[in-house]
């Protein structure tokens, strides 16, 4: 095998046009014939539910721990509880934030998840897609790149201010492995009752709660980069060739169910705490 | 153009689909023309059943429009030549079954719409091998003691499932960093190229950095990762998830990664780039490669 030298030999000059009539109808006619717009859609409506959903539960500003009826539950909208009131709800943490923060703890959590979401490369895809329509679908064109007066004429992608900051996902995920540990521990904390061990079915919300956010944030495309996915040769670090191949790759291949999944738990258990806190369902224990 | 082993009503296999759900009759509109201009023109053919939407031009082609352009070579989804956009999706035409299709209705099959047209169902593909001229070539380190080059199996598993792109382009096509922003062209390599300069990045042999190449000239960072080239890949490559995301990662270690910054400067790693280094990433303009914004004087016949 010969090494090849690019640098031996004449340079070719090779004229390239990149400009040129296209064939085929203008862009702005859309020869797809598919419903394509239904996925942006249902997307939409699914991130939008989810963003309305948080802004509700985190106003509430209570029954988000369920101690006062023996359940040792603690919303995942609301954990780690640092405010006063979550001393006040009955809850053990806190407050590191005194008598005078007023205003819903839920804000001060959700802001470190949010960006986490936020930056997630599932879902860049997916609000890109439904919200700034970027492109809507695949041979869809650009919203307003068919117009050349129109502002969004021209694209820079992820090259400038404020879009160049999704490179700091990493940074977030950082956090979020803290914050998976957090809900762990809650649902470590959801089998504690005040007789002793036990499951009823709002432990089970809180495991399956904590198991999908270790499927989202373990399969991370960050994760899966910083775990091994930035060596050249695996075979020098065998654990970290395991780790990659055999975890955060598997989830990866997974991440926009996971990210799903887990929105909807997130709900689930945030929802269920609300009714049983506020004494509006009964929460039927297992054993 | 070949038509003997074309399907003929006589040689209709058994069990092809009749009835409502398969016409007599199909139409397919093409769209003719040329970069003067053009247009979609219907032809009726005869519905063969199991046929692909390549064997049908091939038949409108012999029978009804000997003149049409078409490029192809395989008839098997290997080689990477007849690219389209089928009812406005694009698809290789040699694959996509006539039965997957809605054939009550008229077929429409236009060019790949990112690239200038040459004639009918032709594009101008040259833009694609200019950016892979801009890549440089593998370069592995010298060789060891006994005179070879080792790699173990897991470190190559990786960057097989780039290797089997078969250079169709479709991807380059639908990727609207391009198809709807021609202006990003001179600056944007494309998710064939990505998954290419993936497969160098992750070869565990080759010694170049093309980080600061793959994010100032290559522009991975216009890249919006939605996927779209991943949608339209006919063998299936993952290129957002497994190429063009892991290259977006390696460049944040090169350029926005502060702690990763930091790291290099305590560590204190002296990179003395070899000269072989330093010459292959030499920038395109110096290989003399010419990529104009001009539109190509239109050939005349
Ligand atoms: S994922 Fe990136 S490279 Fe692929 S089509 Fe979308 S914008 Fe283009
Ligand atoms: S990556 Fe896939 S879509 Fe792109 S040129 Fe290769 S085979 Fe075609
Ligand atoms: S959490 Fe989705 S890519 Fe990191
Ligand atoms: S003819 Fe070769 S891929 Fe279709």
């Amino acid at each position: 095998m010969t090494v090849v030298d690019q640098t031996q030999g004449p340079p070719r000059p090779t004229p390239v046009r990149i400009g040129g009539t296209r064939g085929g109808p203008p862009l702005s006619t859309v020869l797809r014939k598919d419903r394509w717009r239904l996925q942006p859609t249902l997307t939409a409506i699914g991130l939008l539910g989810f963003i309305g959903y948080s802004i509700w539960a985190a106003l509430r500003n209570g029954n988000f721990y369920a101690g006062n009826v023996g359940r040792d539950y603690l919303s995942p909208l609301y954990s780690p509880c640092i405010t006063h009131s979550c001393v006040s709800a009955g809850y053990v943490w806190g407050p590191i934030f005194g008598g005078w923060w007023r205003i819903s703890p839920a804000w001060l959590i959700l802001v470190f998840p949010g960006a986490f979401r936020t930056t997630c490369y599932y879902y860049r895809k997916a609000y890109y897609r439904s919200f700034w329509l970027s492109p809507p679908a695949c041979a869809v064109p650009d919203a307003g790149s068919t117009n050349p007066t129109s502002p969004r004429h021209r694209y820079t992608g992820e090259t400038r201010l404020p879009l160049i900051l999704q490179n700091i996902h990493r940074y977030t995920w950082y956090v979020a492995v803290i914050f998976a540990g957090i809900l762990t521990w809650d649902a470590i904390a959801a089998f504690r009752f005040p007789n002793g061990v036990g499951v009823a079915v709002g432990t089970l919300l809180f495991v399956v709660n904590a198991v999908f956010i270790w499927a989202y944030t373990l399969g991370c495309h960050a994760c899966r980069h910083l775990c091994g996915g930035n060596l050249k040769r695996f075979s020098d670090a065998p654990v970290r060739h395991f780790f990659w191949k055999n975890i955060s790759s598997k989830l990866n291949a997974h991440h926009q169910l996971f990210a799903w999944c887990s929105l909807f738990s997130i709900i689930a258990t945030d929802l269920y705490t609300w009714l049983v806190a506020s004494g509006t369902m009964h929460d039927p224990r297992i054993f | 153009m070949s038509s003997e082993a074309t399907v003929t009503a006589a040689n209709r296999p058994a069990g092809a689909p009749a009835g409502s759900s398969s016409p007599a009759d199909v139409t397919m509109r093409l769209w003719r023309g040329d970069a003067s201009g053009g247009g979609f023109v219907d032809y009726t053919i005869e519905n063969l059943g199991g046929e692909v939407v390549l064997d049908v031009v091939h038949r409108i082609q012999a029978e009804q429009a000997p003149d049409l352009a078409v490029r192809w070579n395989c008839k098997a989804g290997k080689c990477g030549s007849c690219s389209a956009e089928v009812n406005g999706k694009p698809r290789l035409m040699c694959m996509t079954r006539m039965s997957t299709l809605e054939l009550s209705e008229p077929i429409t099959i236009s060019p790949m719409r990112g690239n200038p047209v040459i004639r009918d169902l032709v594009t101008d593909v040259s833009f694609h091998f200019a950016v892979a001229r801009r890549i440089p070539a593998f370069h592995p380190g010298p060789r060891e003691a006994d005179g070879t080059y080792r790699m173990a199996q897991v470190d190559v598993e990786r960057v097989q499932e780039f290797r089997k792109c078969i250079e169709c382009f479709l991807c380059q096509n639908v990727c609207h960093v391009i198809r709807d922003h021609e202006e990003n062209k001179p600056a944007f390599a494309g998710p064939r190229f990505f998954a290419r300069l993936a497969e160098l990045e992750m070869h565990p042999l080759d010694t170049l950095d093309r980080r600061e190449l793959i994010s100032r000239d290559l522009g991975v960072g216009l890249c919006n990762i939605t996927k779209c080239c991943s949608e339209v890949c006919p063998e299936g490559i993952h290129i957002t998830d497994n190429a063009i995301i892991p290259l977006k990662e390696r460049v944040v270690d090169a350029r926005y990664d502060p702690i990763a910054w930091l790291g290099r400067k305590i560590r204190r790693r002296p990179s003395p780039t070899p000269a072989y280094v330093t010459a292959a990433l030499a920038p395109a303009a110096a290989t003399g490669e010419v990529i104009s914004t001009e539109p190509a004087p239109r050939a005349t016949s």
